[in-house]
Order: C-alpha cells, then structure tokens, then sequence
C-alpha cells in the first residue's frame, strides 16, 4: 500500500520521506522493489519520456531483443522487460512519478530533490539516473536529429528500408545497431575513429559476417550534409587528415555513453570518467545516506542483470543505514523485513 | 477511465479526418517497437482529456500506414504533427515529457 505524497505547496515543508530514488532504469526499479517491500514506501522519480537514453526505463527502451539477461530463454524485448520491472515495483507499492528531478540539496538532513517547484524530501536516496547516448556535438547533427539522424536504431531504423545508412561507433552498442539495421537498409556502413573496434569478439564475428556491413576506419564525421534530410557525411581520416564524402540517407549515432551526474555536481564526488565515486563493494556515496547504483557509478559492466544486481545492493544498504539512524530508529522498529 | 480520446487514423481515412476537423489536430505517428512512443501515448491520453474541445489528437500506426508516413517525411518516431486548418503547422520530432509538449503546442491550444 502505497502512502499518499502530499508535496510542498509553500505552506509549509513537504513530508519526509524514507527513500527517494532518481530514475528508473534496471537499477533503480530493483531498488524500488527491494525498499518497497521492506516497507520503506519508496518514491521513484522515472524521469521524462524522451527518444534518447535518458527515459523512464532507461538504455533498454531503446533496443529490441534482449538475449541476455537471466531467466528469458527466449530473449525478451527490452521496452517489455522494463515495463515488467515497472509493474512489479508498483506492485509491492513504489511510487512511480513519470517526471524528472531538476535539483538535489545533499548539504543538510533530510535530502530535498524537486520536481520543478515541488520539493520531496527523504531521510535516504538512492541515484540510479544512468547514462545517455553521446552525440557527435556537431550543429548539422542536432539540425537533422529526426530528419535522418537518429540514436535509435529500434525506433527509426524501419524509415531506412532498401537505403544506404551509416553507423558511427565501434562499441557493442554499434555494432547491434548495425546489424538490426541490415534488416532494413541495403548498405550499413560503420563509421570508426580507429583501425580496431572495441566491441566484444562476438558482435565482431556477428558484424565481420554480415555481407551489408561495410567499415570505414580510422574516420570521423566532421559534418552531416544535406538540407531538409540527411544526404551524406563528410569524413576526415584521422591519419592522414584527408577529407571525403559518404552519402548516406541516415546517419545513426552510437558512440557510447555519459553518466548523467550533472544533477550531483558539486555534492557528490565523480571518478576521473565523471562516474559517481562508490565504496568498493558497497552502493555508498562520500554523503552518509545517499546511495548510486547502476550505469551512473558503473563504467566496467554497465549490464542491465549488474545494475539490477547493484539496485539490490543499493535498497540493502539504504535500509541498513536507515535502521542505523537514532532518530529513525524508533520508526522503523517493528516493522517487518521481508525482502 | 473514459473511453480512449484518441482516434486512429489511417492512408485512407487521413486526408477526410485532417480536412474536416474543426479543432486543431496533433496527429502522433508511432508504432509498436518503439519504445520512446510507448511513454508518450499516456501523456497524449492526458493531454488530449485535458483540452478537450480546444485540441484532438489522432494516431497514425506508421507500419499499417507507411503513404501517410512517407507523405510527411515522418523518418524518426516518435513525431507529432499538429495540422490546423487542413495543414501541417508544427512539427515535434522525438517523445518530450508532458511539459516540454504543452509548451511547444501553447500557441495553438
């Protein structure tokens, strides 16, 4: 049974909650299962619908086929698993707000996070806010986003039937996206800064085999060309700096990830790759009572089963250091634990 | 909950349904493998029950209905075009949060 939230409305402070978690990908829904049936009425602020990475559900709504994340013999679609995740997590009674968090204050006990102009406030929270797609940063591919650029390849790969596409990227991610889009395109070239790609041997295989993939290495893309649409790419070779053109009627950016900590700069203490700090073997941040799980702390596995398997972590440590707490004590005594 | 508020249109119905709504009509091309589309039907739903009389919003399935998709230039999904007066006046590429949407569509509700 889910308690009724009541947020501030200027007269007076919001009520404090136990646990807030920020964002709902496998990490954060997980934890929202695991604090919701100990009983801590967990709130989870989703984030808002966008047609990036940076959604509610997180990297997984953007693919199709999920093949290995324990338990599906069969594979399972990734929009589907992440709304199972959802439906469990409400199941137990987590709160689910299908909005995104503007702002955190971890200086001072409770922790606010709002909403726009609505403030919560927790006693714990728990950052699962993940990481989103990286673009090229060039202006032609922010001017053609939707008009042939695209980071989706699940989305938009079907506008692209019987075209010749390119791909830019050399890590898995790339390296799926060029596949699932031979189904569609006659011609996938992927476009790689270096002579090697980074993805696993396996995609490698897979791709290397794939008669519609063709590489461009050692390339990078130094403008998007074409008016309305997409009509190609100008390519700069990073050895010998020469320039060409690609024509292409789609351009799909897959060059990795940034963790979306931007939210905490400042109030929580990044690795050199920008990724939250954690002690090792544990979800802990350097700010007693705030806990990161998932893709946002992760630049080794970044699996949705690792951040799932963290997002447990993270809910176990929360209510350790809930219970921990003098004045919640009291509160939380009695209270049945049934993870 | 009320009946669905949003109509589904197709190749053939399209041009009849644009030509002679009254209101201004947000068209949403989506489809069912596409998950951004999948978190911006809700907010739709709301949206289209929220300004009931001074907006509708019509859907278009872009793989049952690839001569409506092509005709528009739809290449990304989720895309949501606004047609008043019979034609295209607004154009919102990609699932944006309730927010974001309204305050793209404030000078036509």
């Amino acid at each position: 049974m889910s308690q009724t939230v009541h947020p501030g409305d200027g007269a007076g402070a919001p009520p404090v909650r136990d646990v807030i978690i920020i964002g709902s990908g496998p990490a954060g829904l997980t934890a929202a299962i695991y604090t919701a049936r100990a009983n801590l009425h967990p709130l989870v602020i989703e984030g808002a619908p966008s047609s990036t990475s940076d959604q509610p559900g997180g990297q997984l709504m953007l693919t199709t086929d999920v093949e290995n994340y324990p338990g599906f013999v069969d594979g399972i679609q990734g929009p589907e698993l992440m709304a199972n995740f959802r439906a469990q997590a409400a199941r137990f009674g987590a709160e689910l707000l299908t909005d995104k968090a503007t702002r955190v204050d971890l200086s001072a006990a409770p922790f606010g996070v709002w909403v726009g102009k609505t403030e919560y406030r927790s006693r714990a929270l728990i950052v699962s806010t993940g990481a989103r797609s990286l673009l090229l940063g060039l202006d032609s591919e922010r001017r053609l986003l939707g008009y042939g650029v695209s980071t989706c390849a699940t989305c938009d790969g079907f506008f692209f039937r019987g075209q010749e596409i390119a791909v830019v990227g050399g890590g898995d991610s790339a390296l799926e996206e060029a596949i699932f889009l031979t189904k569609f395109a006659d011609k996938v070239t992927v476009i790689h800064r270096r002579k090697e790609l980074r993805a696993s041997k396996i995609m490698q295989d897979r791709a290397f085999r794939n008669d519609k993939i063709a590489f461009r290495w050692d390339s990078v893309v130094t403008e998007v060309l074409g008016e309305g649409l997409v009509e190609g790419v100008r390519l700069r070779d990073t050895v010998t700096g020469e320039e060409s053109e690609l024509a292409v009627k789609g351009l799909f950016v897959a060059i990795g990830h940034a963790p979306n900590t931007a939210l905490f700069a400042g109030q929580l203490d990044t690795d050199d790759a920008g990724y939250l700090r954690t002690e090792p073997g544990s979800t802990r941040t350097d700010v007693a009572g705030v806990f990161a799980c998932g893709d946002v702390q992760d630049h080794l596995y970044r699996q949705a089963v690792t951040a799932a398997g963290s997002g447990c972590m993270a809910a176990i440590d929360a209510e350790r250091w809930l219970e921990s707490q003098p004045e919640a004590a009291a509160h939380l005594a009695g209270t049945p634990r049934n993870w | 909950m009320a009946a669905d508020m949003i109509t589904a249109l197709t190749d053939s119905t399209f041009d009849e349904e644009i030509a002679s709504s009254e209101q201004p009509l947000l068209v949403d091309f989506w489809a069912e493998w596409c998950g951004p589309c999948r978190l911006v039907a809700p907010v739709l739903e709301q949206i289209a029950r929220e300004h009931e009389g001074a907006l509708r919003v019509a859907k278009v399935d872009v793989d049952a209905n690839q001569e409506v998709a092509r005709r528009f230039d739809v290449l990304s999904i989720p895309t949501l075009i606004l047609f008043k007066d019979g034609a295209p006046q607004l154009r919102i590429v990609g699932a944006k949060g309730k927010a974001q949407l309204l305050e793209e569509l404030q000078a036509f509700l």
